[in-house]
């Protein structure tokens, strides 16, 4: 029924579209930023939130305040939002919405697992872990030993089952195929992500499948820097690519091969919307690209909302909001640090 | 509402026609007093600060720490509402005043108590933590002894019946199992046990956790637990399970640790031996008692602390809020060159300079400053905000009319007529002397205990009900008034003012009928005559008398609003809109509707049979044509030509000569700027221009006013018909109004009545009463109310009112002292 959302979306999807565009309306803009990058300190910066969303959520924390406390607290909003739009949504949207939170869990999966591995407390693994990807029984992956066992003892009940089936291994968990296990997760969910939209169809399908495209082109890319100068062979870089996105399936030939940063560079530079991320950076520079990556996805993310009636806005939001904690966050370290120079450095502005 | 109470001194006539005159003042504060200053407006709250600093961000402002400061104590003050909620403690009235107390002497005794408070409880939260421990300790003792005598009970019964079995030689049934087991008792492995607690709505999946990590070989007994227990951790009641999880080896024992852990579940070490068990109970028992004391001490201590917070409680929260507010104005003030003296710019009522003046000085005494602060009024071309000066009675009125948009500054309220005509054009829908008494004893009620619930927090409807007391009781006095004219009383006719002015011809004619009445009494000397009630002919006559009563009170209500635009542009001096607009409007109305008004008089009058469509119809169709019958007076043909004439005539009047005779003025006043000095400054201009009307130096776009005026002149035009039609509602509701009162009244209670069953008859009452609070007091009441709302927004106020001003909204303490976070 492409074309003809307008008809039916309002039905169960008008409520929910307007929320997420209200609370759009409450992200912080580039003014935000600049009185926020003014701040001299910690309070400054509860001062100036305190007129924003997170005003009420930050008003009774007692006075010396830790970066931590303000990541939580606006992290914990940010929960309460995607609750309270979950609550209300119906099928196929809290289907869709819930898939917006595996991400997290993957995450949450790798971080707990990594952390029991270096003998680390579990209760304070657990509070580590992102809100959004938690699920019952996450703290008993302390006691698996190899991924088969990961599998067997918790992850079953949770909706990641399905994409461990490709990394189904006895081997005892070490860092290195952990960290394979969590791109292979990812692949899968990427995949599985967009199998989803495309059933959905619409717009829905188009815009989403241009989000996560990028998303995968970004993780390909991601993976190959990564991987350079390791013991990774090429079939299994290969592997790790998720089967969509611009650069399938000829840019993944050719990333599968690169040897240094440069080599990769050369490859992207070949596909023209990547063209004009790469051209920013000078030669074998890599640090800058994260940030070029997140500005390039957050211009993606705030075209979602030109369009209506489809679900990528809830999508949008959800990342828009979390780079915004991310923004959050280095602020107020660099603020709490006397580092206040390089706050420009991460920031990523949108609108 | 902010009232100005009686002090305002003499208040000018009809000064709620006109908003109050307003001034732009510039206040420059000296640094030592503008604290002082800013508080003692605040006490008097008749000036409305300008943010003079709106560039800078919140925490670059002057007063920035300060603020923060009392944020922070408002933070503590939170604290400690929220811990004296929690234990039930409430805060005492205020005593004396908050001026006396210092704001650092309150920073440092909310520091001081907050701190014994945060120490209290954490004391309290460790006493508690183990006291709930030790209490899930003992639950994990009784249930898990149960569960362990009750196994020994059974595997004693078991026992005996293999030994009985074993005995009755070897039926083929015996199970295997226990066989071996008896057998090889003495080298069985010896089986660990695990007992604790268990979140209930976690149990399932501890369970099945716990299964898949020892791959079954586990054996595990759950319990209930009936109450819920007081999780230790959080400190938070809990549904929860004890269990006993047996295993065998250490591997296992690891791995069952560690889920425990993640599942949240505490354990707690259990012997097997029953006469450990015993001594357990009786121990933890003890300790629990003890514990038991000292909590209860600790709480104690913590209670009076409490009550002492609860004392000053109100007075600091007041003191708090009103030193954050004063801070935030003071933000608000331009700081000088010189860093001595704070500049304050905003809007005051020009009444209250002397007010204005005598806070500062007492300001300045009062703060031993050196220099007193300088009040000057300043010239501006803004346009200022819009105050009314309202008491109680005419606030809610003028909510009303604020809610459709606020006056422009010193227009002409509708609000004056309102007051009258709102309640008046709400009872004429609702016209029922019983149920006005029902309000009238409603919201009398809310008027004795105004005192009383004015003070208290009131639900969301109830709120709307008290806030609106006084409209609700002139609606009320009006509907008794009303009522009585229509004669009804839940729909039953009274003779109250003499009998009726008919009786039958002769005994045959019965109640129901009414035919072949003769008048035997003078003319019934007020309302309805009660004999028309239940007549055939009630709805054909009273239809058409409350029609008419429509169109003319309509047609009274529009003249009176067309009139109204001329004291608006008499008052701003606009010669144009009364030659151009008031009076074609007036003609164009008056040719047509107020016509039909005169007509509808003069049939009244001479009880004439004329048709009155017919009349109006052909006036337009045929205007030549001869009237016949219809004719009510000589020369009446002539007379609507000419009505005729003088209505199409008004129609360009409106139309064609203002945009053009403002363009001229516009031209006129841009030669005379292009002459003027260079050097003018804008304070001259504005000066010369202010009387001229709105049209200050903006772009004149001719076509724009053109079609603006055009506009106007349609909706004015389409307007006065479809507007007289509107006033018909009057008629429409009052028709419902009567009807379903009507209904209520035969179809239930005489029909209840007519069963001569005392059971039918308390039904049938109930019914009523319902129906009739339900449907006609309160659904009825807000029919009429939204459509006296309706007529008085759309059809009264669209002929004069603009309605974009903005409302005056001074700094003041009453606001922060009723806020409610």
């Amino acid at each position: 029924m492409y074309g003809f959302e307008a008809l039916t979306f309002n039905i169960h999807g008008g409520y929910l579209e307007a929320i997420v565009r209200g609370h759009r309306a409450g992200l912080l803009t580039t003014a935000d930023y600049n009185n926020l990058c003014q701040c001299e300190n910690l309070e400054d910066i509860k001062m100036h939130l305190s007129a924003t969303k997170y005003g009420s959520y930050l008003q009774n924390e007692p006075s010396p305040l830790h970066t931590t406390t303000i990541v939580e607290k606006c992290t914990l909003k940010l929960v309460d939002d995607y609750k309270h739009m979950l609550c209300q949504a119906t099928e196929p949207m809290s289907t869709f919405l819930e898939y917006i939170r595996y991400g997290h869990m993957i995450d949450n999966v790798v971080l707990i697992v990594t952390g029991t591995l270096h003998e680390r407390d579990v209760q304070e693994l657990i509070e580590k872990c992102h809100p959004l990807g938690m699920f019952d029984s996450i703290a008993t992956l302390a006691v698996a030993q190899n991924m088969r066992e990961l599998y067997r003892l918790v992850l079953v009940d949770t909706p990641l089952a399905p994409y461990f089936s490709e990394c189904l291994t006895s081997e005892d968990l070490d860092d290195m195929n952990i960290e394979i296990m969590r791109n292979t997760l990812y692949k899968a969910y990427l995949e599985d992500f967009y199998k989803f939209c495309q059933k959905l169809g619409g717009a829905t399908a188009e815009i989403m499948s241009d989000l996560l495209a990028f998303e995968a082109d970004r993780r390909a890319v991601n993976i190959t820097i990564n991987s350079i100068g390791t013991e990774l062979t090429r079939e299994d870089r290969k592997k790790l690519y998720s089967n969509f996105g611009l650069l399938y399936p000829y840019g993944h030939e050719e990333l599968a091969i690169c040897e240094d940063i440069d080599q990769v560079r050369g490859v992207m530079e070949k596909y023209p919307p990547y063209q004009a991320i790469f051209s920013k950076m000078s030669y074998g520079e890599s640090q800058m690209l994260d940030k070029a990556f997140y500005e390039e996805e957050v211009r993606r993310l705030c075209l979602a909302f030109e369009q209506q009636f489809h679900y990528a806005v809830f999508f949008a939001y959800m990342r828009l909001r979390e780079q915004e904690i991310r923004n959050l966050m280095w602020i107020s370290e660099c603020v709490a640090q006397n580092q206040k120079s390089r706050i420009h450095d991460s920031v990523v502005y949108m609108f | 509402m902010a009232e100005s109470g009686g002090g305002g001194g003499c208040c000018p006539p009809m000064d709620l026609m006109r908003s109050e005159t307003m001034q732009l003042v510039q206040l420059i504060v000296p640094m030592e007093s503008a604290h002082l200053t800013v508080s003692y407006l605040g006490d008097l709250g008749l000036v409305q600060f300008k943010d003079l600093n709106s560039e800078k961000s919140p925490f670059q402002r002057t007063y920035a720490a300060q603020i923060k400061r009392c944020g922070e104590m408002a933070r503590k003050i939170r604290f400690f509402r929220d811990q004296m909620s929690k234990a039930g403690i409430p805060a005492k009235e205020m005593q004396g005043k908050e001026n006396d107390i210092d704001l650092d002497d309150v920073e440092v005794k909310l520091g001081e108590l907050e701190a014994e408070l945060v120490e209290i409880n954490a004391n309290n939260d460790k006493l508690q933590r183990s006291y709930n421990e030790l209490m899930e300790y003992k639950l994990v003792l009784q249930k898990a002894g149960e569960f362990f005598s009750s196994a020994h009970r059974s595997a004693a019964d078991q026992q005996r019946e293999t030994e009985s079995q074993q005995a009755g030689e070897d039926l083929l049934e015996s199970p295997l199992l226990q066989e071996e087991k008896s057998i090889d008792s003495t080298k069985q492995v010896k089986l660990g046990f695990l007992t604790g607690l268990v979140p209930r709505e976690k149990s399932m999946v501890f369970e099945r956790i716990l299964f898949r990590a020892t791959r079954g070989n586990i054996f595990i007994r759950q319990t209930v637990i009936e109450e819920p227990v007081i999780d230790p951790n959080s400190g938070e009641k809990a549904e929860k399970n004890v269990f006993v999880v047996f295993y065998s080896g250490e591997r296992a024992k690891s791995k069952i640790l560690k889920i425990c852990e993640a599942f949240g579940a505490n354990r707690y070490p259990f012997s097997e031996d029953l006469g450990r068990q015993a001594q357990m109970i009786t121990e933890v028992s003890g300790r629990l008692s003890e514990l038991k004391t000292t909590i209860d001490a600790g709480l104690g201590q913590r209670n009076i602390l409490l009550q002492t917070i609860g004392d000053k409680f109100e007075l600091w929260n007041l003191k708090v809020r009103k030193e954050k507010a004063i801070y935030h104005t003071l933000n608000m003030l331009s700081l000088d060159v010189t860093k001595k003296c704070l500049v304050a710019e905003g809007w005051s009522p020009v009444f209250a300079s002397r007010e204005i003046e005598d806070a500062l000085q007492r300001a300045a005494v009062d703060s031993n400053s050196q220099v007193g602060s300088i009040f000057q009024v300043l010239r501006t071309k803004e346009s200022p905000p819009t105050y009314f000066r309202t008491n109680k009675f005419t606030s809610a009125i003028q909510e009303i009319v604020d809610a459709y948009g606020v006056a422009k500054y010193q227009e002409a309220n509708p609000g004056v007529f309102t007051i009258v005509t709102f309640p008046f054009l709400f009872a004429v829908m609702f016209g029922d002397w019983g149920h006005g008494i029902c309000i009238l004893l409603a919201t009398m009620y809310l008027i004795l205990k105004e005192k009383k619930l004015a003070s208290q927090k009131l639900g969301d409807i109830m709120e709307m009900a008290f806030g609106g007391r006084y409209v609700i009781l002139m609606m009320s006095l009006f509907s008794i008034y009303t009522g009585l004219i229509y004669n009804e009383f839940f729909s039953i006719p009274f003779p109250l003012f003499a009998p009726s002015a008919y009786d039958c011809r002769d005994v045959s004619c019965s109640e129901a009928t009414t035919i072949g009445l003769i008048k035997v009494r003078d003319t019934y000397p007020f309302g309805l005559d009660p004999v028309w009630h239940g007549s055939r002919s009630e709805l054909p006559f009273l239809n058409s008398l409350k029609m008419k009563m429509s169109i003319l009170l309509g047609v009274s209500q529009m003249n009176l609003g067309i009139i109204m635009s001329y004291f608006n542009a008499r008052f701003f001096k606009s010669s144009v809109n009364i030659w151009f607009q008031f009076i074609p409007q007036m003609i164009f109305l008056n040719s047509l509707f107020g016509y039909l008004s005169v007509l509808i008089i003069i049939k009244w009058c001479t009880g004439s049979q004329a048709d009155l469509y017919h009349v109006m119809i052909y006036m337009f169709l045929s205007p030549m044509d001869e009237l016949g019958e219809n004719q009510l007076f000589p020369h009446q043909k002539t007379l609507q030509l000419v009505l005729l004439f003088l209505a199409l005539v008004s129609v360009p009047c409106m139309l064609l000569p203002k945009p053009f005779i403002l363009k001229k003025q516009h031209e006129a006043r841009h030669q005379g700027q292009a002459y003027a000095p260079l050097d003018e400054t804008d304070e001259s201009l504005h000066v010369e221009t202010n009387g001229g009307g709105s049209h200050g130096h903006e772009e004149f776009e001719f076509s724009e006013i053109f079609v603006h005026q055009l506009i106007h002149t349609i909706e004015f035009v389409l307007g006065a018909v479809s507007n007289t039609a509107s006033y018909l509602r009057l008629w429409a509701l009052s028709l419902a109004h009567s009807e379903l009162s009507s209904v209520f009244y035969e179809k239930v209670l005489l029909l209840a009545w007519g069963y001569n069953n005392p059971l039918i008859l308390i039904v049938g009452v109930l019914v009523f009463i319902f129906a009739t609070v339900g449907v006609l007091l309160v659904m009825e009441t807000l029919s009429a109310f939204l459509h006296a709302l309706r007529l008085h927004w759309v059809e009264f106020q669209n002929k004069f009112y603009e309605g974009d001003g903005y409302k005056f909204a001074p700094f003041t303490f009453i606001f922060t002292a009723n806020e409610d976070e």
